[in-house]
């Protein structure tokens, strides 16, 4: 099987080592993955700040780009959403505003074979046990579009269970939102530095080395809020979880 | 606290204080987290929740689409049971009309049974105008009346208050409005509960004029209904010979039967109770002695923006809404800003969305409202009549970063982006830019891996609303699709 990785701006500018994790792991299962280079943003923060005619080229621009592809895997849930939720309502609103079909064409194959990462090993590999090896505490936060966007519901943790050596431990108000929210963060500083520190607290409070999630944007604003706190603890993606192996650690 | 909601900074700045109030966030986070646990088991106990709240939407969806149709048949229905029906267009011409048939009566007192519709208009303030006192008898609403305070939720007006707080309030003030607080008032709930028994039941007995809201009204036979856990509000719609409700357009159900959905979800979703304690429901005026209820019956229906937000395809949703309060206790913005950051008596999500809707965009709080989200979807999932609260956001806040098309006063105009985004527009533009030339996003990337040393991690300017409470990331030294480029993805290089 052959699919393209869709890594998102901020993993690719931030955090080249997801990306790496993933390759590696859908390599590991025999899955051959490529990145198309012309590939850029989903648009999600223009659209989700009010500037939705400005995330329409940004998302034609994806489709043009992974269209021919069989699947396309993300390892962000919030731009997975974007993708499968909030495309096809851009294209609704297009026609709704009289400007035809020519939207929803577009964006339409796209959609159905869009795949969060921890969705596409479960449901379309079929996988739960994918051979990883990561021998920490480990507490999971299922972040929103993650959670009520794509509806993951207990694929990750399904995912982590069966990692060797991992001890999973349950995050008290892990529905609860982080606060990052895209220019949530920047806009309402006040409140969202408020989750933020609830979330590092309830995380701490189970005493795991590491907080594990499927999305680095909501990481990065836990991540920010743990160092300032001087925290022992680690924010980790879940696809650097998974690509670990006994044989090869990470870098 | 005191004062009106008029002229309110925006929700950032409003949110600084609460956020900053160790109390008040701690008298929230323990209302909300107990209501919420709660209202889930509640609504677990309904294996069909799901069909229950898609009943809801389709009803109401069904209803606001015809209106204009079961309005009239509301007026005819309340016309024919010994009622009168009012229409006002805005909150003056409402509280016009209200105190005007107060002064019909020749009565200078009013009990008020708890309605957001009043509160909407700033009744009792006008009432105050034209020298009408109005006694609050719910009793979180106569802890915010007698503490001078404003509400800060949709069902607990006075959440953010503790009980030692209600205490002080109570001996302070309950003299200035009659029967004072008893000696030596404790804060424990019973005492606090009998001092507030004992001072409305002069209130009930005296009143010959009550004020209402209504939670529905049934177009085939003109009755309301009010529901309610105190009883209290059931003394004023039974002891007064005249009866004034002012009621929202949208709180409008076709029949009797539709009912029987929101009879389930609303106590469910607000109280967690499986039923509420009092259902009232009136139909016209009664005219044998011996009966109970009113002797004169007047219905003022309020539009005051609701025809203008019907009119927008995306928004109108707002209108469903059946008040149960939901999505205030489940918002972990909510929690954090109190009620009153909103400036409006609509808090939290539903009041993010109804606010800029009924009164517009253009003050600076009804401008930030809706990016006092962080859009996690939470009062979306818990919403009995299926509110998208998030995309609601979304689309408002397009209105103010784009402009667009808006009714106002059943007038059509077209808005111009708001003030102050100019710079947001700009950096979105450019990003759109970058983006669309991935070979520019490419050269950004390097720079930025290549300065990597002097990124500092914390930010000048408007960036330090981020690094003032958390650190940046470091800038990898390669990007991913430089990694990839050379080594296609890993496959030239040895592992
Ligand atoms: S928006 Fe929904 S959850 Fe919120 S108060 Fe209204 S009905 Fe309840």
């Amino acid at each position: 099987m052959r699919v393209a990785l869709f890594l998102t701006c901020v993993n690719d500018t931030l955090y080249p080592d997801t990306g790496r994790a993933v390759v590696k792991l859908l390599t590991r299962l025999g899955v051959e993955v490529d990145f198309p280079m012309a590939q850029t943003c989903c648009g999600q923060a223009h659209y989700n700040t009010g500037y939705r005619h400005q995330a329409e080229p940004l998302a034609r621009h994806f489709s043009d780009v992974f269209a021919e592809y069989e699947a396309i895997v993300t390892p962000s849930g919030s731009c997975g959403a974007m993708v499968r939720e909030l495309y096809p309502r851009m294209g609704e609103r297009a026609r709704a505003e009289g400007r035809g079909d020519t939207l929803a064409t577009t964006l339409a194959p796209v959609v159905p074979k869009t795949y969060e990462l921890t969705e596409f090993l479960v449901d379309v590999l079929g996988v739960t046990d994918v051979g990883a090896y990561y021998p920490h505490t480990v507490t999971y936060h299922p972040t929103c579009h993650g959670l009520r966007g794509l509806g993951l519901g207990d694929r990750p943790r399904r995912l982590l269970q069966a990692v060797r050596g991992l001890e999973l431990r349950e995050l008290p108000g892990a529905d609860e939102c982080c606060g990052f929210g895209g220019t949530f963060a920047v806009k309402n500083p006040d409140v969202s530095a408020a989750m933020g520190l609830d979330k590092v607290r309830n995380a701490e409070s189970t005493g795991a080395d590491v907080l594990c999630a499927a999305d680095n944007s909501c990481l990065m604003h836990i991540g920010g809020t743990m160092t300032r706190l001087s925290t022992d603890m680690r924010p980790v993606h879940i696809a650097e979880i998974l690509a670990n192996t006994e044989g090869e650690p990470n870098a | 606290m005191s004062g009106t909601f008029v002229g309110m900074p925006a929700f950032p700045e409003a949110a600084h204080e609460a956020v900053n109030n160790p109390t008040l966030r701690a008298n929230l986070r323990h209302a909300t987290h107990t209501i919420r646990a709660k209202r889930a088991v509640a609504v677990s106990e309904l294996d069909d929740w799901a069909a229950l709240r898609e009943a809801g939407k389709q009803i109401k969806d069904h209803t606001l689409r015809h209106l204009d149709r079961y309005l009239v048949q509301l007026e005819e229905s309340v016309t024919a049971a010994g009622g009168v029906v009012h229409w006002a267009a805005d909150a003056d011409e409402a509280n016009r009309i209200v105190v005007e048939l107060v002064r019909a009566t020749g009565e200078s007192e009013v009990v008020k049974v708890k309605s957001m519709a009043t509160q909407e208009i700033g009744l009792n303030e006008a009432l105050e105008a034209a020298g009408i006192h109005a006694y609050e008898t719910d009793l979180a609403e106569l802890i915010v009346q007698l503490g001078k305070d404003r509400p800060s939720h949709i069902l607990v007006p006075a959440i953010h208050r503790n009980r030692g707080e209600i205490r002080d309030i109570f001996t302070r003030e309950m003299s200035e409005w009659g029967r004072p607080a008893p000696e030596g008032l404790t804060d424990t709930p019973a005492e606090l509960a009998e001092a507030a028994r004992l001072h409305l039941r002069e209130k009930f007995l005296r009143a010959k004029v009550g004020v209402s809201g209504a939670n529905f009204m049934v177009a085939e036979t003109g009755t309301m209904m009010v529901v309610e856990s105190e009883g209290n509000g059931r003394m004023c719609l039974t002891l007064p010979e005249t009866l004034i409700s002012v009621v929202g357009i949208e709180k409008t159900v076709p029949t009797w039967r539709d009912l029987e959905v929101f009879l389930q979800t609303l106590p469910r979703s607000s109280t967690a109770e499986r039923m509420n304690p009092y259902t009232s429901m009136w139909t016209g005026t009664t005219d044998s002695d011996t009966a109970d209820g009113p002797r004169t019956f007047h219905l003022v229906l309020i539009d005051n923006g609701r025809t203008d937000t019907l009119a927008d395809e995306v928004g109108r949703q707002a209108l469903r809404c059946i008040r149960c309060s939901a999505c205030l206790n489940v918002c972990p913005v909510y929690e954090r800003a109190g009620g009153h950051a909103y400036g409006s008596v609509y808090p939290g999500p539903i009041g993010a969305i109804l606010s800029p809707q009924l009164r517009g965009t253009q003050s600076e709080i009804d401008a930030s409202l809706p990016y006092a989200s962080s859009l996690c979807g939470a009062c979306y999932e818990v919403c009995p009549v299926a509110i998208d609260i998030p995309e609601v956001l979304v689309h408002l806040r397009e209105r103010i970063a784009e402009g667009g098309p808006v009714t106002r006063e059943g007038n059509k105009a077209v808005l111009k982006p708001a003030k102050g985004h100019a710079a947001e527009r700009a950096a979105m533009r450019a990003a759109r830019w970058a983006f669309g030339h991935p070979g520019a996003l490419r050269t950004g990337q390097r720079l930025a891996s290549r300065t990597r040393r002097f990124h500092p991690r914390t930010l000048p300017g408007p960036g330090r609303a981020w690094s003032d409470t958390r650190d940046l990331p470091a800038v990898p030294a390669e990007p991913f699709r430089d990694w990839w480029q050379r080594t296609q993805g890993g496959k030239d290089v040895p592992k």
